[in-house]
This record gives C-alpha cells, structure tokens and sequence, in this order.
C-alpha cells in the first residue's frame, strides 16, 4: 500500500496534466471559456442573495447578516466535495477504456476528479473574497493563515471518501444513486444552511459526529464570524478522521484494484 | 536472460449466475454477504496453466484461435490484471500496442494527447518533449497536431496512438493485432520500427491472426488453443501444426454442414408412398443456373448419397488443390430405367460454374439401370484455387428432364498453400531463360 502511495506520487506529472485535460476539457465549445468558473459561483451567490434578502428576510438569526455570505462559506467547499464524490463515483467506469488497456495506477482518475473540483473551488474565492469585502466583513488577518489548512484536510477527506466510492462503484453500480440522495441528507446533516447554535442540543451531538460539520464551522470561522480562531480542537480532530479516512478508502481501493480490469 | 518469463499461469475469469447479476449493494448489505457475493459462484478459465519464456532480444508470436486466451496471456504480461495462480515476470520497461489511442481525450488538441498519453505510458514530460518532433512525423500528422482528436479520422487516430507507444522505446514491446490500422505504407513503416527494435535488441511479443508475419517475423512461437499451450518452439512448425488443426476443425464443420443438408433429402430413403403429395415431382425451376438450392425431380431414379474421397481414403470435405478426389454418387432405380444420365457440377462461392458435365455429353450412351449403383466420377487434380465450392449432382433423362437434381447441396473447401487468384489451376511450370535469374519457382 505504501509502495503504491509512492507510485501514484510518482504519476503527478500525469495528474497534473489530467486535471489541466480536465478543465480544458470542460469548457471547450462554450463561448465563455473559463469565465465559467467565476460565473457560476457568482450568479449562485446572487441568487442566494435574492432568496435571503428579498423572497425570505428574517429567517435567519440577525447575527447572521449578510446571511447569502455566511450560506456561501458552507457551500462553496460543499460543492467541491459533493461534486467530487459524484464524478468520482462514475471516473473508473467512464475510464474503463484505459483501466482495461494501459497500464497505470487507477487512482489517478478518482484524484484527478478531486482535484479538479479543488481548482474550481479556488476559482470561487476571488467572489468570495470580493463579496466580503463588499459587504465589509470583519476577516480577522491571522484567521487566514488556517484556510490552507482547512482546505487540505479537506481534500485529504474528499480524497479518501472518492477511492472508497470509486472502488465499491464497480462492483455495485447501485452506489452511484444512493450517493447521490445520501449527500443530500448529509448536506442538510452539515450546518450549512444554519448555524449549528440553532440545532437543539441533543441533535447537535449527533451533527458533531459528522466530519463535515467541522470543516464548514471551520470555514466560517475564519472567513466570516468575527474574533480570532477558536476551532483548533475541533479542527485536530477532524484532522485524524480524515487522515484515517483515506487510509481507509486507500485500503479498499487497493484490495479492490485487481477486479477493477476486469469489472468496468 | 529471459525477459519474460511465464509459469504456470491460470486466469480465472468469474462468471455471475443470474442472481449475481442484479445483486446490489442493498441486498449485499441486508443479507450479510458483501465479501461472499465478492467471490465468484462460476468462473471461466481463460488460461489453464501456461508456462514459456522468451529470452531478451528475441520476437515471439502467439497463435490461435479467437478465444483461445491470447489477449489475456498479453494484459497479464503488461500487468493489467494478474494471473489467478503461477507467476508471470518480465524485466524491463513494457509497452503495450493492445488498443491504440485508448486514453486520447476527444475534445483536446492532438498535441496535448500525445503528451497526457506519454505520462500515462510511463515517460516523463522531457522525454516526451525530446520524442514529440519524431512521434508527429512518425504518425505523419504534422499539420493537424493541434487539432482536437475528435476531427482525426480514425486512421489518424490510430497511427498517433501507434506512434506513441512505439516510441515509448520500451525492453519489451506487446503487440495485439494492431498492424492493422494504416494503409501499406503506414504497415510497412510500422513493421520496419518493428525491426528496428529486433535490430536494437528489444523484445517482441506478437499477437496476432497474420500467420504469415509470425513466419516471417519471429524467433519463436506459440499455440495456444483453449487456454492451453498445444505447441511452443521453431515458428514453421508450430505454424504448420496449428494450420493442420485449423484444417481439421473446418472438415469436422463442412462434415457437419453436409449432413444438415443433406437432412433436407438424401438420407430420407424412401418418401412415403401413402402420402399422394410425394408422388408428384417437384415443379423444376425454368433456369436451374440461377435456382438457389434445392432438390427437385420426379425421383424414379434417386441419388442417396453423395461422398467426396480425397488422399485420406476417408469421406472428406477439405482438400488440397491438385489432390486426386472421387466423387461418389449413391444411386437406386426405383422402377428400371434406359433413359439416363448423371452429370456433375461445380460452382465457386460467387455461383460461377468452374465446371459442368454430364455422361450423355462426354458421350456415354445409357443401357439399362436397374436396382442400386455406384457412380464414381474421380477427378486426378482437383485444380482449383483455395476457396469453397459447392457441388451440384443429377440423374436425368438424356432430354434433360430430371429424375433427381441435387443443387448446390454439398459444399467442399479447397487449400493451397499459394494464394492465387481465380479459379481454375491449370498445371503449370515456370522457366527463364537468357538474363533472367530466378530461383524458389
């Protein structure tokens, strides 16, 4: 397992070229291009915006003004991950061709797709940072220096969750639709749509099993309450399951390799 | 030194019963049985224990049927998949030709490919760059390298992704019948960077339907057929006994095919008196050259059977051009006749008829048939081409009305080692004279 780890680090010229492939890719044809990625978060966030101010004032604690940017903290790294797991429930079969005919590690194609919803993601933050600025939100200066972390650790866990998904897609087909309603459920699991403060103490135990929970109270936390970073522990935790997280998908990944050639 | 060394290797392929197929994760889970469910119920064996090596610098060929585990001997020594029992190792860098282009994004530039599908075959991105100049012109797109793949013809597509992997410069190189992709020129470019890398020491492995590139190609060669080795060695011989069962199997066939038709007449013996329907002849077709087949006639004379004998002595349906085959025709008057005549005919698979005729022509004048006989029509050269043939038989009146016409109801192959054109052989001799020298004639 570890040998293979070493391996794929040895492949990152073709990850890096895949995920370029990949983005390149996705715009061809399309007479914007690449404003796309700025567009899309954009419009999603006026549209937000529009919900929260004018269709729905009020329901949201008064705290939480401008409450489409607290949503946007939340979404924005929501989206990379739900995106991710759903491609990468689909990337070992949609690339059969290759795993059947070229010999490289098959973990390449699920990473890839992670690593492209990263680059959008970071695409996204420019309207982030622009509306923050706008709406003249307090960010406290060394609060930021914990994003980069944040985003690792989610990637690390994005990443562990995409080869367990990959891997059991081949053998169950099913995964693919049971994902997609499971992230549902667990976006609305995730307070996102709502500070955590709000949910009733008995169900908040329950929330705070959820790793994702973490990470978005996390990106809040630096990108849009007030005050110094204060979720180091929380963080820490959420650090080691992800950690174990991957190692898991990893596991699975790897046992399940063999199949993949002949399953797709 | 081997450079790949194979022992005793079995693939085990699972095959999911009908209640495997629509398992799902759901009622894994339910039931408890996720890792059973993992396990095959049924499994096809694709190789059963294989074992060769092919010493570095040699150019090896496996043969055989389609379905014979020849692809899965090639992607177990590539390393997709592994073997299921026994060891498969190989020294040195391998690429495999098994499909080309397979990776190619369609939307994204030629050049972009090429290098994605380097990295994926293993080189780093300053190799690929040093090779880029030699792959482009190699798949002679020089003009359309930074076109999408999706606009490349599918000949462009394939000599790209050709061109790649050749110039992955691998110790091994694993070719699955692939050399059919360009037009001549591009084969012979190919097969020429093939002799290159004999040239240069590498290692060949050849897979392929073109027994003739085996032959004139290989060190060394392989049959395999069912999974298993039949024969292994000098590539004229295994090529000879693997071309001796092909012949076999195609003889059990045609003996197979005989029999279904002949189903539809000849081995019935007697039609049914009581059935009234029998008694009248079936109408005859107005140009019996054009008629499908069929038999038809009003049967006072019949022809029972109908056996080809070659060199064997045996009823056979394969022959070599140039063998002496009898022709035998079974026949009963079921009312004594004077008026008859047998004739023979011979078509190609086009319908052209290679030869007609008949006793009344050659001038045989009819006494009397009565009872059984035996006709026996030898031919001392069957001079034909290689192809199949198909054979009509008939006993008529000399006016031509048929008492029984068998048409095109017995199908025979010819096989020659030459591959001429045509379809009639005339004996031949080639000689020169003056300042020609020719020899091999």
């Amino acid at each position: 397992m570890i040998s293979n780890l070493r391996r794929v680090f040895r492949y990152r010229a073709l990850i890096s070229s895949l995920v370029a492939r990949e983005l390149k890719a996705r715009y061809r044809g399309s007479a914007l291009g690449f404003v796309w990625s700025f567009v899309n978060p954009l419009l999603l966030l006026l549209i937000y915006t529009f919900v929260f101010t004018i269709v729905l004032p009020g329901v949201h604690p008064p705290e939480l003004e401008p409450f489409a940017l607290f949503l946007f903290c939340g979404i924005l790294p929501w989206t990379w991950f739900s995106s991710s797991l759903l491609e990468s429930a689909n990337v070992l079969i949609a690339g059969g061709n290759l795993i059947k005919k070229v010999l490289f590690p098959a973990e390449v194609l699920p990473i890839v797709t992670v690593l492209a919803g990263l680059v959008h993601f970071c695409l996204g933050l420019p309207i982030l940072a622009a509306f923050l600025i706008y709406y003249r939100v307090p960010v406290w200066p060394t609060d930021l220096l914990w994003f980069p972390l944040i985003v690792l650790i989610q990637l690390v866990l994005t990443t562990g969750l995409a080869l367990l998904v990959s891997a059991l897609t081949v053998h169950f087909r099913d995964v693919r639709d049971l994902l997609a309603n499971l992230l549902t459920l667990w976006f609305f699991a995730t307070p996102i749509i709502y500070p955590i403060t709000q949910a009733p103490e008995r169900v908040r135990r329950l929330l705070n099993l959820n790793p994702f929970t973490h990470l978005a109270i996390a990106y809040q936390e630096v990108l849009f309450t007030p005050g110094p970073f204060a979720q180091g522990t929380r963080l820490l935790a959420v650090a080691v399951a992800s950690i174990v997280v991957f190692l898991a998908g990893y596991f699975v990944f790897d046992r399940l390799r063999d199949t993949f050639a002949e399953e797709v | 030194m081997n450079a790949i060394q194979v022992c005793d290797v079995h693939k085990f392929y699972r095959r999911y019963g009908r209640r495997k197929q629509f398992a799902t994760l759901k009622s894994a889970l339910l039931s408890g049985s996720v890792l059973r469910d993992l396990r095959p119920d049924a499994v096809f064996e694709a190789l059963k224990g294989v074992s060769f090596d092919v010493a570095k610098g040699k150019t090896f060929g496996i043969v055989g049927r389609n379905g014979s585990g020849k692809s899965t001997m090639l992607k177990l020594i590539a390393g997709i998949g592994k073997p299921s029992s026994g060891t498969v190792r190989v020294d040195g860098r391998v690429s495999a030709l098994i499909e080309l282009g397979a990776g190619f994004h369609p939307e994204i530039s030629g050049r972009e490919n090429v290098y994605i599908n380097g990295l994926m075959l293993g080189l780093s991105r300053r190799e690929i760059g040093r090779r880029f100049d030699e792959i482009v012109r190699f798949a002679e797109l020089e003009e359309f390298i930074d076109a999408p793949v999706k606009t490349y013809s599918s000949g462009m597509y394939m000599r790209l992704g050709f061109a790649v992997a050749i110039n992955v410069d691998p110790d091994v190189l694993l070719v699955d019948e692939v050399l059919a992709v360009g037009d001549e020129s591009f084969t012979h470019k190919c097969l020429d960077k093939f002799a290159e890398f004999k040239r240069r020491g590498r290692t060949i492995l050849l897979v392929t339907h073109s027994l003739d590139l085996v032959t004139r190609f290989c060190d060394e060669a392989l049959w395999l057929d069912g999974g298993v080795a039949k024969t292994h060695g000098d590539p004229k011989r295994v090529i000879d006994t693997y071309l001796m069962d092909v012949a076999r199997a195609e003889n059990d066939t045609l003996a197979e095919t005989g029999i279904r038709d002949q189903g539809s007449g000849i081995r019935t013996k007697e039609p049914e008196p009581t059935d009234p329907r029998s008694l009248i002849p079936d109408p005859a077709p107005q140009d019996m050259f054009k008629a499908g087949e069929g038999r038809w006639g009003s049967r006072e004379v019949e022809i029972t059977a109908v056996e080809m004998i070659g060199a064997s002595a045996q009823p056979a349906h394969l022959f070599q051009s140039g063998e002496r085959v009898e022709l035998r025709l079974h026949a009963r008057a079921n009312q004594r006749v004077s008026d008859f005549a047998f004739g023979v005919g011979i078509f190609n698979a086009e319908g052209v008829c290679c030869y007609g005729t008949n006793t009344q022509i050659e001038g045989g004048v009819a006494d009397e048939f009565a009872g059984e006989g035996l006709v026996i029509f030898a031919i001392d050269a069957l001079d034909l081409v290689e192809g199949t043939y198909k054979l009509d038989v008939a006993v008529h009146r000399q006016d031509g009305v048929p008492y029984d016409y068998h048409r095109l109801l017995y199908t025979f192959r010819v096989k020659s080692p030459l591959k001429e054109v045509g379809i009639f052989r005339p004996p031949h001799r080639w000689s020169f004279s003056g300042g020609i020298r020719m020899s091999g004639l």
